[in-house]
């Protein structure tokens, strides 16, 4: 059983928590909840978090309106004032947990690198049951895992083992360490590779040290203790590359907002020396490939590529506080048509959207997303975070790609965009 | 990428900096720490509604106020630069994403339009549908509520409006029930969403109609559908074949969203950036010149190089400025000097709300160039400019003044910034033609 730290070491947690106290009541963090936008079952986060957090005790809260809140974070990036609601409702929302028992499904669908390690030796099996409608029905039934919800399918062998193998194209000095995620380990490793082969053109070394989970999955499910130990394994993996001089660059928006800040304000561990450091070297990859283009070191010897795309930065990037990097990467490729996004969320939140009793509301917050790429038809959808890629894939039938491979065609690296093996599943 | 200028603030100013330099073609960078103030806002353009007595022609006000007050914003800005300011709002307003939805009234004169507690507001930029709200034509008016609607009492307002105009104006108070399209209980946001889907706006006419007296002009809240408020307001005006006005809201504000939106829309569309959740801690310069700005993000921190900056980040109520418990005002990002604070064990504050603050003017002085001003009255640096409620000298809640200065202080940064990079290109073409000739 986890358990939730209140000892007066948490000083970060007292910050956090500290800053209702700045709340003004103002009200821009309703106007912008995509979740309690289309449903009555979440209040809101002012509600749910400055508001009701004055009368959370050590004992267990009778509300439990708390669960609703996706974890999308735009409450805190829409604060005027510096709260940092999300923080507070994830703190709130793994405490309920933490008194009411968490349920089988959410320890189960939380352990990415368990389930990447076990589906991946078996993957026609595991995709087929993934696939099958009535196996799905049972899960459905059994676990609460929705059975329409958007399940990637195992790739059948992991980006490690093809790291382990590749030899770079060009001999360098410059280093850098890939932090590819479970997303590009188990289920997109095409993906990973072509991330690799981008950084590779630029004339970079690409280091994939042993890695691990980052525990973001346990820590929106409230499985704190347990998200604690993986972020600090994968902060101690990484901590030596970064001590030589090394950025981290990540493929997964959300894993890398996980260890950059996530970890330390949601999780409490601002003590963690490792993982202080690393927090201050990671890099999405497209932030990274825009500070190459402002130091003038990005190669841009870019074919055109005439598409339509539809460019969503997921609510997770935008909490990196970057703008859009994408956006300036594609304005460098000649013959993209770019339509950007109108909406700050498509539903899905990591694993919010697989629950059998949030799935229509994760269907709800990401309509305005899926009409807007049906209006628009483009051949493509761009998206930085892989449970949205699938989210959208599944509901608007649109492949869906990292940026990434937007780049890599341009760059003439190798196949079409969409070529990661992952769309046309699930 | 470098931008040419970095806006620091997204509300009114920031906004009105950023539309008019993108739309211009310079590179933008606007950044923000959140959503901005817009939302909170009633959307309304309140360029003077008081000096001492309540403002008739705001335009002729500000004359009289710079003359009087050469310490005032307007002082710093002019009664043209004002004009030219809410001439560009309406227009940009007309061009933007909720066109026809538009803005109506003149910097000649003000309205008086009703607010959630039924006190006449001087006002002169308005939404088109709040304009048949205008308390100075007298007549009669119904004020009609939602059933469960918080922060909204018809009976309230009517009591208050009929008490306020002296009669001039009868006002009755009316409840409908919520639209049956509402999901969950009738807050502004979700009103306004009901408001806005298919059909919605037929059946809300044809329960006005029932409600409604021939001459009466039906005044609800401002819950008119955010991405439709033309079409909402023109269906219920013809269904029930009255005037029907909107009163704004306690926040949140959904004509102050429609603005905002709006605003933010124009930016993207003139290729200019919005990043939200990031904030300045300082900055790297040399002499009179900020060559780059130092911002907050996740992990750490980032530079960003840029040519020109432009503080729009508000006052005390935002964060732009703050006291400490030393007495010592400061400005929060860049570090400027404050004016206008009293010194230590000197009064800041009077008793009353509404009185005149000894604290109440204090802000960044700026010259007519809004170049910020150090202590000692000189200009500090070359290329940043202040506007808005970081600017001081004003008192906006007396005056009602907050969001004219915003937009006209926001509109001249802009064209000055805009001069500025004419003039150096232009010598530039001189210095490249010289030769030659």
């Amino acid at each position: 059983m986890s358990t939730i730290s209140h000892d007066h070491d948490d000083v970060l947690g007292d910050l956090m928590r500290g800053s209702l106290d700045h709340c003004v009541k103002c009200t821009i963090c309703e106007q912008y909840c995509p979740v309690s936008a289309v449903t009555p079952l979440f209040p809101g986060p002012k509600y749910a978090g400055p508001q009701s957090e004055r009368f959370r005790t050590d004992e267990a809260s009778v509300d439990h309106s708390v669960d609703y809140c996706s974890g999308c974070g735009i409450c805190t990036q829409v604060c005027p004032q510096g709260v940092h609601i999300a923080e507070i409702n994830s703190r709130a929302r793994a405490k309920m947990k933490n008194d009411d028992g968490v349920p089988l499904r959410d320890r189960i669908i939380t352990r990415s690198e368990i389930l990447g390690r076990l589906g991946t030796p078996v993957a026609p099996l595991a995709n087929a049951t993934l696939r099958s409608r009535p196996l799905r029905a049972v899960g459905e039934r059994l676990l609460g895992i929705h059975r329409d919800a958007p399940v990637p399918a195992f790739a059948g062998r992991t980006l490690r083992a093809w790291g382990k193998k590749h030899v770079a194209s060009v001999p360098t000095t410059d280093r850098v360490v890939f932090f590819y995620g479970c997303g590009a380990d188990y289920y997109e490793p095409r993906l990973g590779e072509m991330a690799v082969e981008v950084l590779e053109h630029n004339g970079f070394a690409v280091d994939m040290p042993k890695q691990g989970c980052c525990g973001l999955p346990l820590q929106s499910s409230g499985l704190f203790d347990d998200a604690r130990r993986y972020v600090r394994k994968l902060a101690h993996n990484l901590a030596p590359s970064v001590r030589s001089g090394a950025h981290i660059v990540a493929v997964s928006t959300s894993c890398a907002l996980m260890l950059k800040r996530e970890a330390i304000e949601i999780l409490g561990l601002e003590d963690d020396a490792e993982l202080r450091l690393v927090s201050g070297r990671v890099r999405d990859i497209c932030e990274f490939l825009v500070d190459l283009h402002d130091d003038g070191r990005l190669r841009t010897d870019f074919s055109p590529v005439e598409a339509s795309v539809v460019y969503h930065a997921p609510c997770q990037q935008q909490g990196h506080g970057i703008g859009k990097p994408a956006l300036e990467l594609f304005g460098l490729i000649d013959g993209l048509k770019v339509v950007e996004s109108e909406s700050r969320c498509c539903g899905i939140a990591g694993t919010y959207g697989l629950k059998r009793e949030k799935y229509d509301i994760a269907m709800a917050v990401g309509k305005p997303l899926f009409d807007q790429i049906r209006d628009v038809a483009p051949g493509l959808v761009a998206c930085d975070s892989e449970t949205c890629r699938w989210q959208i894939h599944k509901a608007s039938g649109v492949t869906s790609v990292h940026p990434v491979e937007i780049l890599h065609r341009a760059y003439g690296l190798g196949d079409d965009p969409g070529g990661s093996g992952i769309n046309g599943h699930s | 990428m470098k931008p040419d200028v970095i806006v620091v603030g997204g509300g009114m100013s920031g906004l009105a900096a950023g539309v008019g330099l993108a739309e211009a073609g310079a590179s933008v960078l606007v950044l923000a720490k959140g959503a901005g103030s817009l939302q909170l806002a009633p959307g309304t353009i309140d360029l003077l509604g008081y000096a001492g007595e309540r403002v008739a022609s705001p335009l002729s006000a500000i004359t009289a106020l710079a003359e009087r007050d050469p310490g005032h914003p307007y002082a710093l800005l002019g009664a043209d630069v004002v004009a030219d300011a809410a001439r560009w709002l309406t227009s940009r307003m007309a061009d933007g994403p909720l066109a026809p939805y538009r803005y109506v009234g003149s910097p000649e004169e003000n309205m008086l339009l009703p607010t959630a507690i039924g006190v006449p507001r001087p006002s002169a930029l308005v939404p088109e549908t709040m304009g048949a709200g205008d308390l100075r034509q007298g007549g009669r008016m119904v004020v009609v509520g939602f059933r469960g609607m918080k922060d909204f009492h018809p009976a309230l307002i009517a009591d208050n409006l009929t008490r306020a105009t002296g009669g001039a104006m009868e006002v009755r108070a009316t409840q409908i029930d919520p639209p049956p399209a509402l999901d969950g209980e009738p807050g502004t946001m979700r009103l306004a969403r009901a408001l806005g889907r298919p059909g919605a706006a037929e059946a809300l006419a044809t329960r006005l109609a029932t409600v409604a007296r021939d001459d009466e002009v039906l005044a609800l809240p401002a819950v008119l559908s955010i991405g439709d408020p033309h079409g909402v307001w023109e269906t219920l005006q013809r269904s029930a074949g009255r005037p029907v006005c909107e009163i704004p809201t306690l926040p949140p504000s959904v004509p102050g969203l429609r603005l905002f939106d709006t605003l933010r829309t124009l930016l993207r569309r003139a290729g200019g950036r919005l990043v939200t959740g990031s904030y300045v801690v300082g900055f790297k310069g040399s002499g009179d010149r900020m060559e780059a700005l130092r911002v907050h993000v996740s992990g750490g921190e980032r530079i960003y190089a840029t040519r020109w900056v432009v503080l729009a980040t508000g006052g005390v109520s935002s964060g732009g400025l703050a006291l400490d418990a030393d007495w010592r005002m400061r400005e929060t990002a860049l570090g400027l000097d404050v004016a206008g604070v009293p010194a230590p064990r000197q009064p800041r504050f009077s008793p009353r709300y509404l009185d005149d603050h000894p604290l109440g003017r204090a802000g960044v002085a700026a010259d007519r160039d809004l170049r910020p001003l150090d202590a000692r009255g000189q200009r500090r640096w070359e290329n940043v400019l202040v506007v808005g409620a970081a600017l001081g000298g004003a008192e906006p809640w007396r005056e009602k003044s907050g969001e004219g200065i915003a937009l006209a202080s926001g509109h001249r940064a802009a064209q000055l910034i805009l001069g500025a990079e004419r003039s150096v290109s232009d010598s530039a073409a001189t210095k490249v033609a010289q030769p030659i000739a």
